[in-house]
């Protein structure tokens, strides 16, 4: 069964695919008249050369582990949560009706009351599509593609008819008050004497929240025996039911959690960084998590992994955008690369692989 | 309430809204009925509107647009069949990653072309496809003075671009190729089980890429209609979820071509309604007491299920009631038959309600064909 050796499959396929991605939009920079090099150049002296970079490297990282890690855990029960922007959106709206309604006296209070919200909120609206396709049989791609479309008209039901402050045009809230501010990295590096590190950059505590994320993930799946019947269920339903597991508890559990870590993303993007309720806060990062996951090959490790791959590119984009002629949607066609080579189009780039192993084990006898 | 001229205009934008739905639905359809889920029409669909429009603002020529526009659409398509149907991938990933290939690459080809924030010129009068005005009809100045018949005449029937009238027109062609044809019979029989179509003898893998090609027509055809006709030139994600709204129509119509343009045009006269009508009231007793009917339903359907039953449909019958309440109270004290706002994105999110009552299988199951999503392999 196993051709290849685990590490392959762990390691090389995927930096394949990206370097694959990497060559074409090479050749697409080359083809408007940019050098390539000088771009990459760009992206990293902007990115990993100033603390601010790294700043905004890592919040849209955080935003990315959260999406990476949804997408990862309805992937291990083989459901395709592609519903990830729209749990986000709903877990925004209970950040901002948590921060703006409750007087929290503390920002370490109003965290763990905006992770709660976020989480519920994300859960219920990843639990409809999860019970229609438990009990109803509808498919949960199309579900979910509806649900975003469906959360894109209740965030904008709440921020023009409800959130919006008396007299404001603009579709937002208020602002949050100042005790559910989060500190950013900024902040922190200056309890330790460096005010001049992160300046401005919009990175805040949410990271390690992220984090902490991955490592709850990590055990959840692989070593809690409901890890362990969420996995059965992904690889082979029929003899998971034989074993016990019972499809339609697993299949709402698996995508709850999905949603949860969807909607935890809103901690980062609503409570960290805009202060108050925005339109299009969640900025495609529910799609982005699925090439995240892909990549990633759904383990929290490659996610993170991943996850730091995206931020950079995200933040180098910008770079590019400001500096060149390259405008900032390069980085969605580089997305599209990876999601084509490591999901879609991965027999291509295994294939070869298995064919050289294979020959290698026949000359060895 | 309205005149009759004024649900005419409504019913002729519905049309012209519908259009480049159907054409899309109608691509899904047969990529679908072949074994294929295409979730990736939106990026064709914006791939062929920006490519017909940058081949039409520079050669000013409509047409050659609109081949550019189909052959464009046509290679996403032909990149979907390589990853799905040869090389065996996930048709939703490939699919999901021809909506961002097309989202980006339309944007920074753009930008290096015209250099206008990633959309291209307005379009010339050679460069659009421009209405056409059947014989006999009065102009827009007078048409209030005609009569009915007239008016029905003048403003829906004719006053169309030619696209329209062909969006309209593979309704029937497609029915007919699917149904009265061995080519059509063949198509579905390779959606239902590709196994039996492959011991007769027939190829699987051209039937599946033929019906994605023709889906790639579609698209096309499509993408050229929102570029070069309902508008006059390509803007940075134009298709605006379009493409989602086709998919939407497709399993509403059951992948049946005629409940296809049935669909398309319910949904056409959504964004029609919407557009027209900023403010849509209704007597708060109607609204709330639908609302509560909802909610009794769903209560009274849980009644007898399991507890999961109960906690997700009887949480959002709960949730209902809750906002039949809220709207009751707010007119508590200028009486109940005052009239309420209907949000307006209530409307806009219509038809992907009714996509998921209906994918529920409360209303009318839509089964989708059985082989559909799986990469067909030979037994060895």
């Amino acid at each position: 069964m196993d051709i290849m050796p685990k590490w392959v499959d762990i390691i090389v396929v995927p930096l394949i695919s990206v370097f694959l991605a990497a060559f074409l939009s090479a050749l697409l920079i080359l083809a408007i008249g940019e050098s390539p090099i000088a771009a990459l150049n760009l992206m990293i002296e902007g990115t990993l050369f100033r603390s601010a970079g790294w700043g905004y490297m890592l919040y849209y990282t955080t935003n990315f582990i959260f999406t990476g890690l949804a997408v990862s855990v309805a992937f291990h029960a083989a459901l395709f949560n592609i519903g990830g922007e729209g749990q986000a959106m709903i877990g925004g709206l209970g950040v901002a009706l948590v921060c703006l309604f409750i007087p929290w006296p503390h920002w370490t209070l109003a965290i763990i009351g905006a992770s709660v919200a976020a989480a519920l909120f994300g859960m219920i609206w990843a639990g409809l599509p999860a019970y229609l396709q438990a009990k109803r049989g509808s498919h949960i791609v199309i579900t979910t593609i509806m649900f975003n479309f469906i959360a894109a008209g209740v965030l904008n039901f709440f921020l023009v008819d409800v959130l919006k402050p008396k007299g404001s045009m603009d579709p937002a809230s208020a602002n949050f008050p100042a005790t559910t501010h989060l500190p950013t990295f900024q902040d922190l590096a200056s309890l330790f004497g460096f005010e001049k590190a992160f300046r401005s950059a919009p990175a805040n505590v949410s990271f390690f929240i992220a984090l902490l994320a991955c490592v709850a993930v990590w055990y959840l799946i692989w070593r809690s025996p409901l890890g362990y019947e969420i996995r059965a269920l992904g690889k082979s339903g029929p003899a998971a039911r034989y074993a016990g597991v019972r499809p339609v508890k697993i299949i709402m559990i698996a995508m709850m959690i999905s949603g949860a870590l969807c909607g935890m993303m809103a901690i980062n993007t609503t409570q960290g960084e805009s202060e108050r309720l925005i339109l299009n806060f969640t900025e495609g990062a529910g799609f982005i998590g699925i090439a995240v996951a892909l990549m990633g090959r759904s383990h929290p490790f490659g996610v993170l992994m991943a996850a730091l791959l995206f931020g950079f590119l995200y933040q180098g984009g910008a770079e590019l955008a400001l500096w060149t002629k390259i405008p900032r949607e390069l980085i969605v066609v580089i997305q599209a690369l990876v999601i084509l080579f490591t999901g879609a189009l991965s027999l291509m780039v295994r294939a070869p692989l298995e064919s050289f192993f294979m020959s290698l084990q026949k000359a060895k006898g | 309430m309205i005149d009759f001229l004024t649900l005419l205009q409504v019913l002729d934008s519905s049309l012209r809204l519908a259009t480049p739905l159907l054409l899309v639905c109608l691509a899904g359809l047969f990529s679908e009925r072949a074994g294929i889920f295409d979730i990736g029409l939106e990026g064709k669909l914006l791939a062929a509107a920006f490519v017909s429009a940058a081949f039409a603002s520079i050669t000013g020529s409509v047409w050659l647009g609109l081949l550019a526009g189909i052959l464009a659409s046509i290679m996403l398509s032909l990149l979907h069949g390589l990853a799905s149907i040869t090389l065996r991938g996930d048709q939703i990933i490939s699919g999901v990653a021809i909506n961002f290939l097309a989202a980006g690459l339309t944007v920074v080809i753009a930008q290096d072309l015209f250099g206008q924030g990633g959309r291209t010129p307005p379009l010339k009068s050679g460069g659009r496809f421009e209405p056409i005005n059947f014989p006999g009809t009065t102009s827009s100045k007078e048409i209030s003075d005609a009569g009915p018949l007239m008016q029905l005449y003048s403003e829906l029937f004719s006053g169309h671009s030619l696209l329209v009238y062909i969006a309209l027109l593979t309704v029937p062609i497609s029915w007919f190729l699917l149904y009265k044809t061995r080519y059509g019979l063949r198509l579905r029989a390779v959606g239902e089980n590709p196994a039996a179509v492959d011991t007769a003898g027939i190829s699987v893998i051209g039937l599946r890429y033929s019906a994605v090609v023709i889906g790639g027509v579609l698209c096309g055809i499509a993408g050229a209609y929102i570029a070069t006709s309902l508008q006059a030139n390509f803007t940075k994600d134009m298709s605006a979820g379009r493409g989602f709204i086709a998919l939407a129509a497709l399993i509403f119509a059951k992948w049946r071509p005629w409940y296809a343009l049935g669909a398309c045009l319910l949904f056409g006269f959504f964004f029609a309604v919407d557009t027209r009508f900023q403010n849509i009231l209704l007597p708060a007793w109607a609204l709330s007491g639908f609302l509560i009917f909802i909610a009794l339903g769903l209560m009274s359907y849980v009644w007898k299920k399991d507890l999961l039953d109960k906690v997700v449909l009887g949480g959002l019958a709960l949730g209902i009631s809750a906002i039949a309440i809220m709207v009751i109270s707010s007119v508590w004290n200028s009486g109940i038959s005052n009239q309420i706002k209907i949000p307006v994105v209530f409307i806009q999110s219509l038809p992907y309600i009714l996509t998921v009552v209906v994918l529920a299988g409360f209303v009318g199951k839509a089964i989708p064909p059985r082989a559909g999503g799986q990469p067909y392999v030979k037994e060895r």
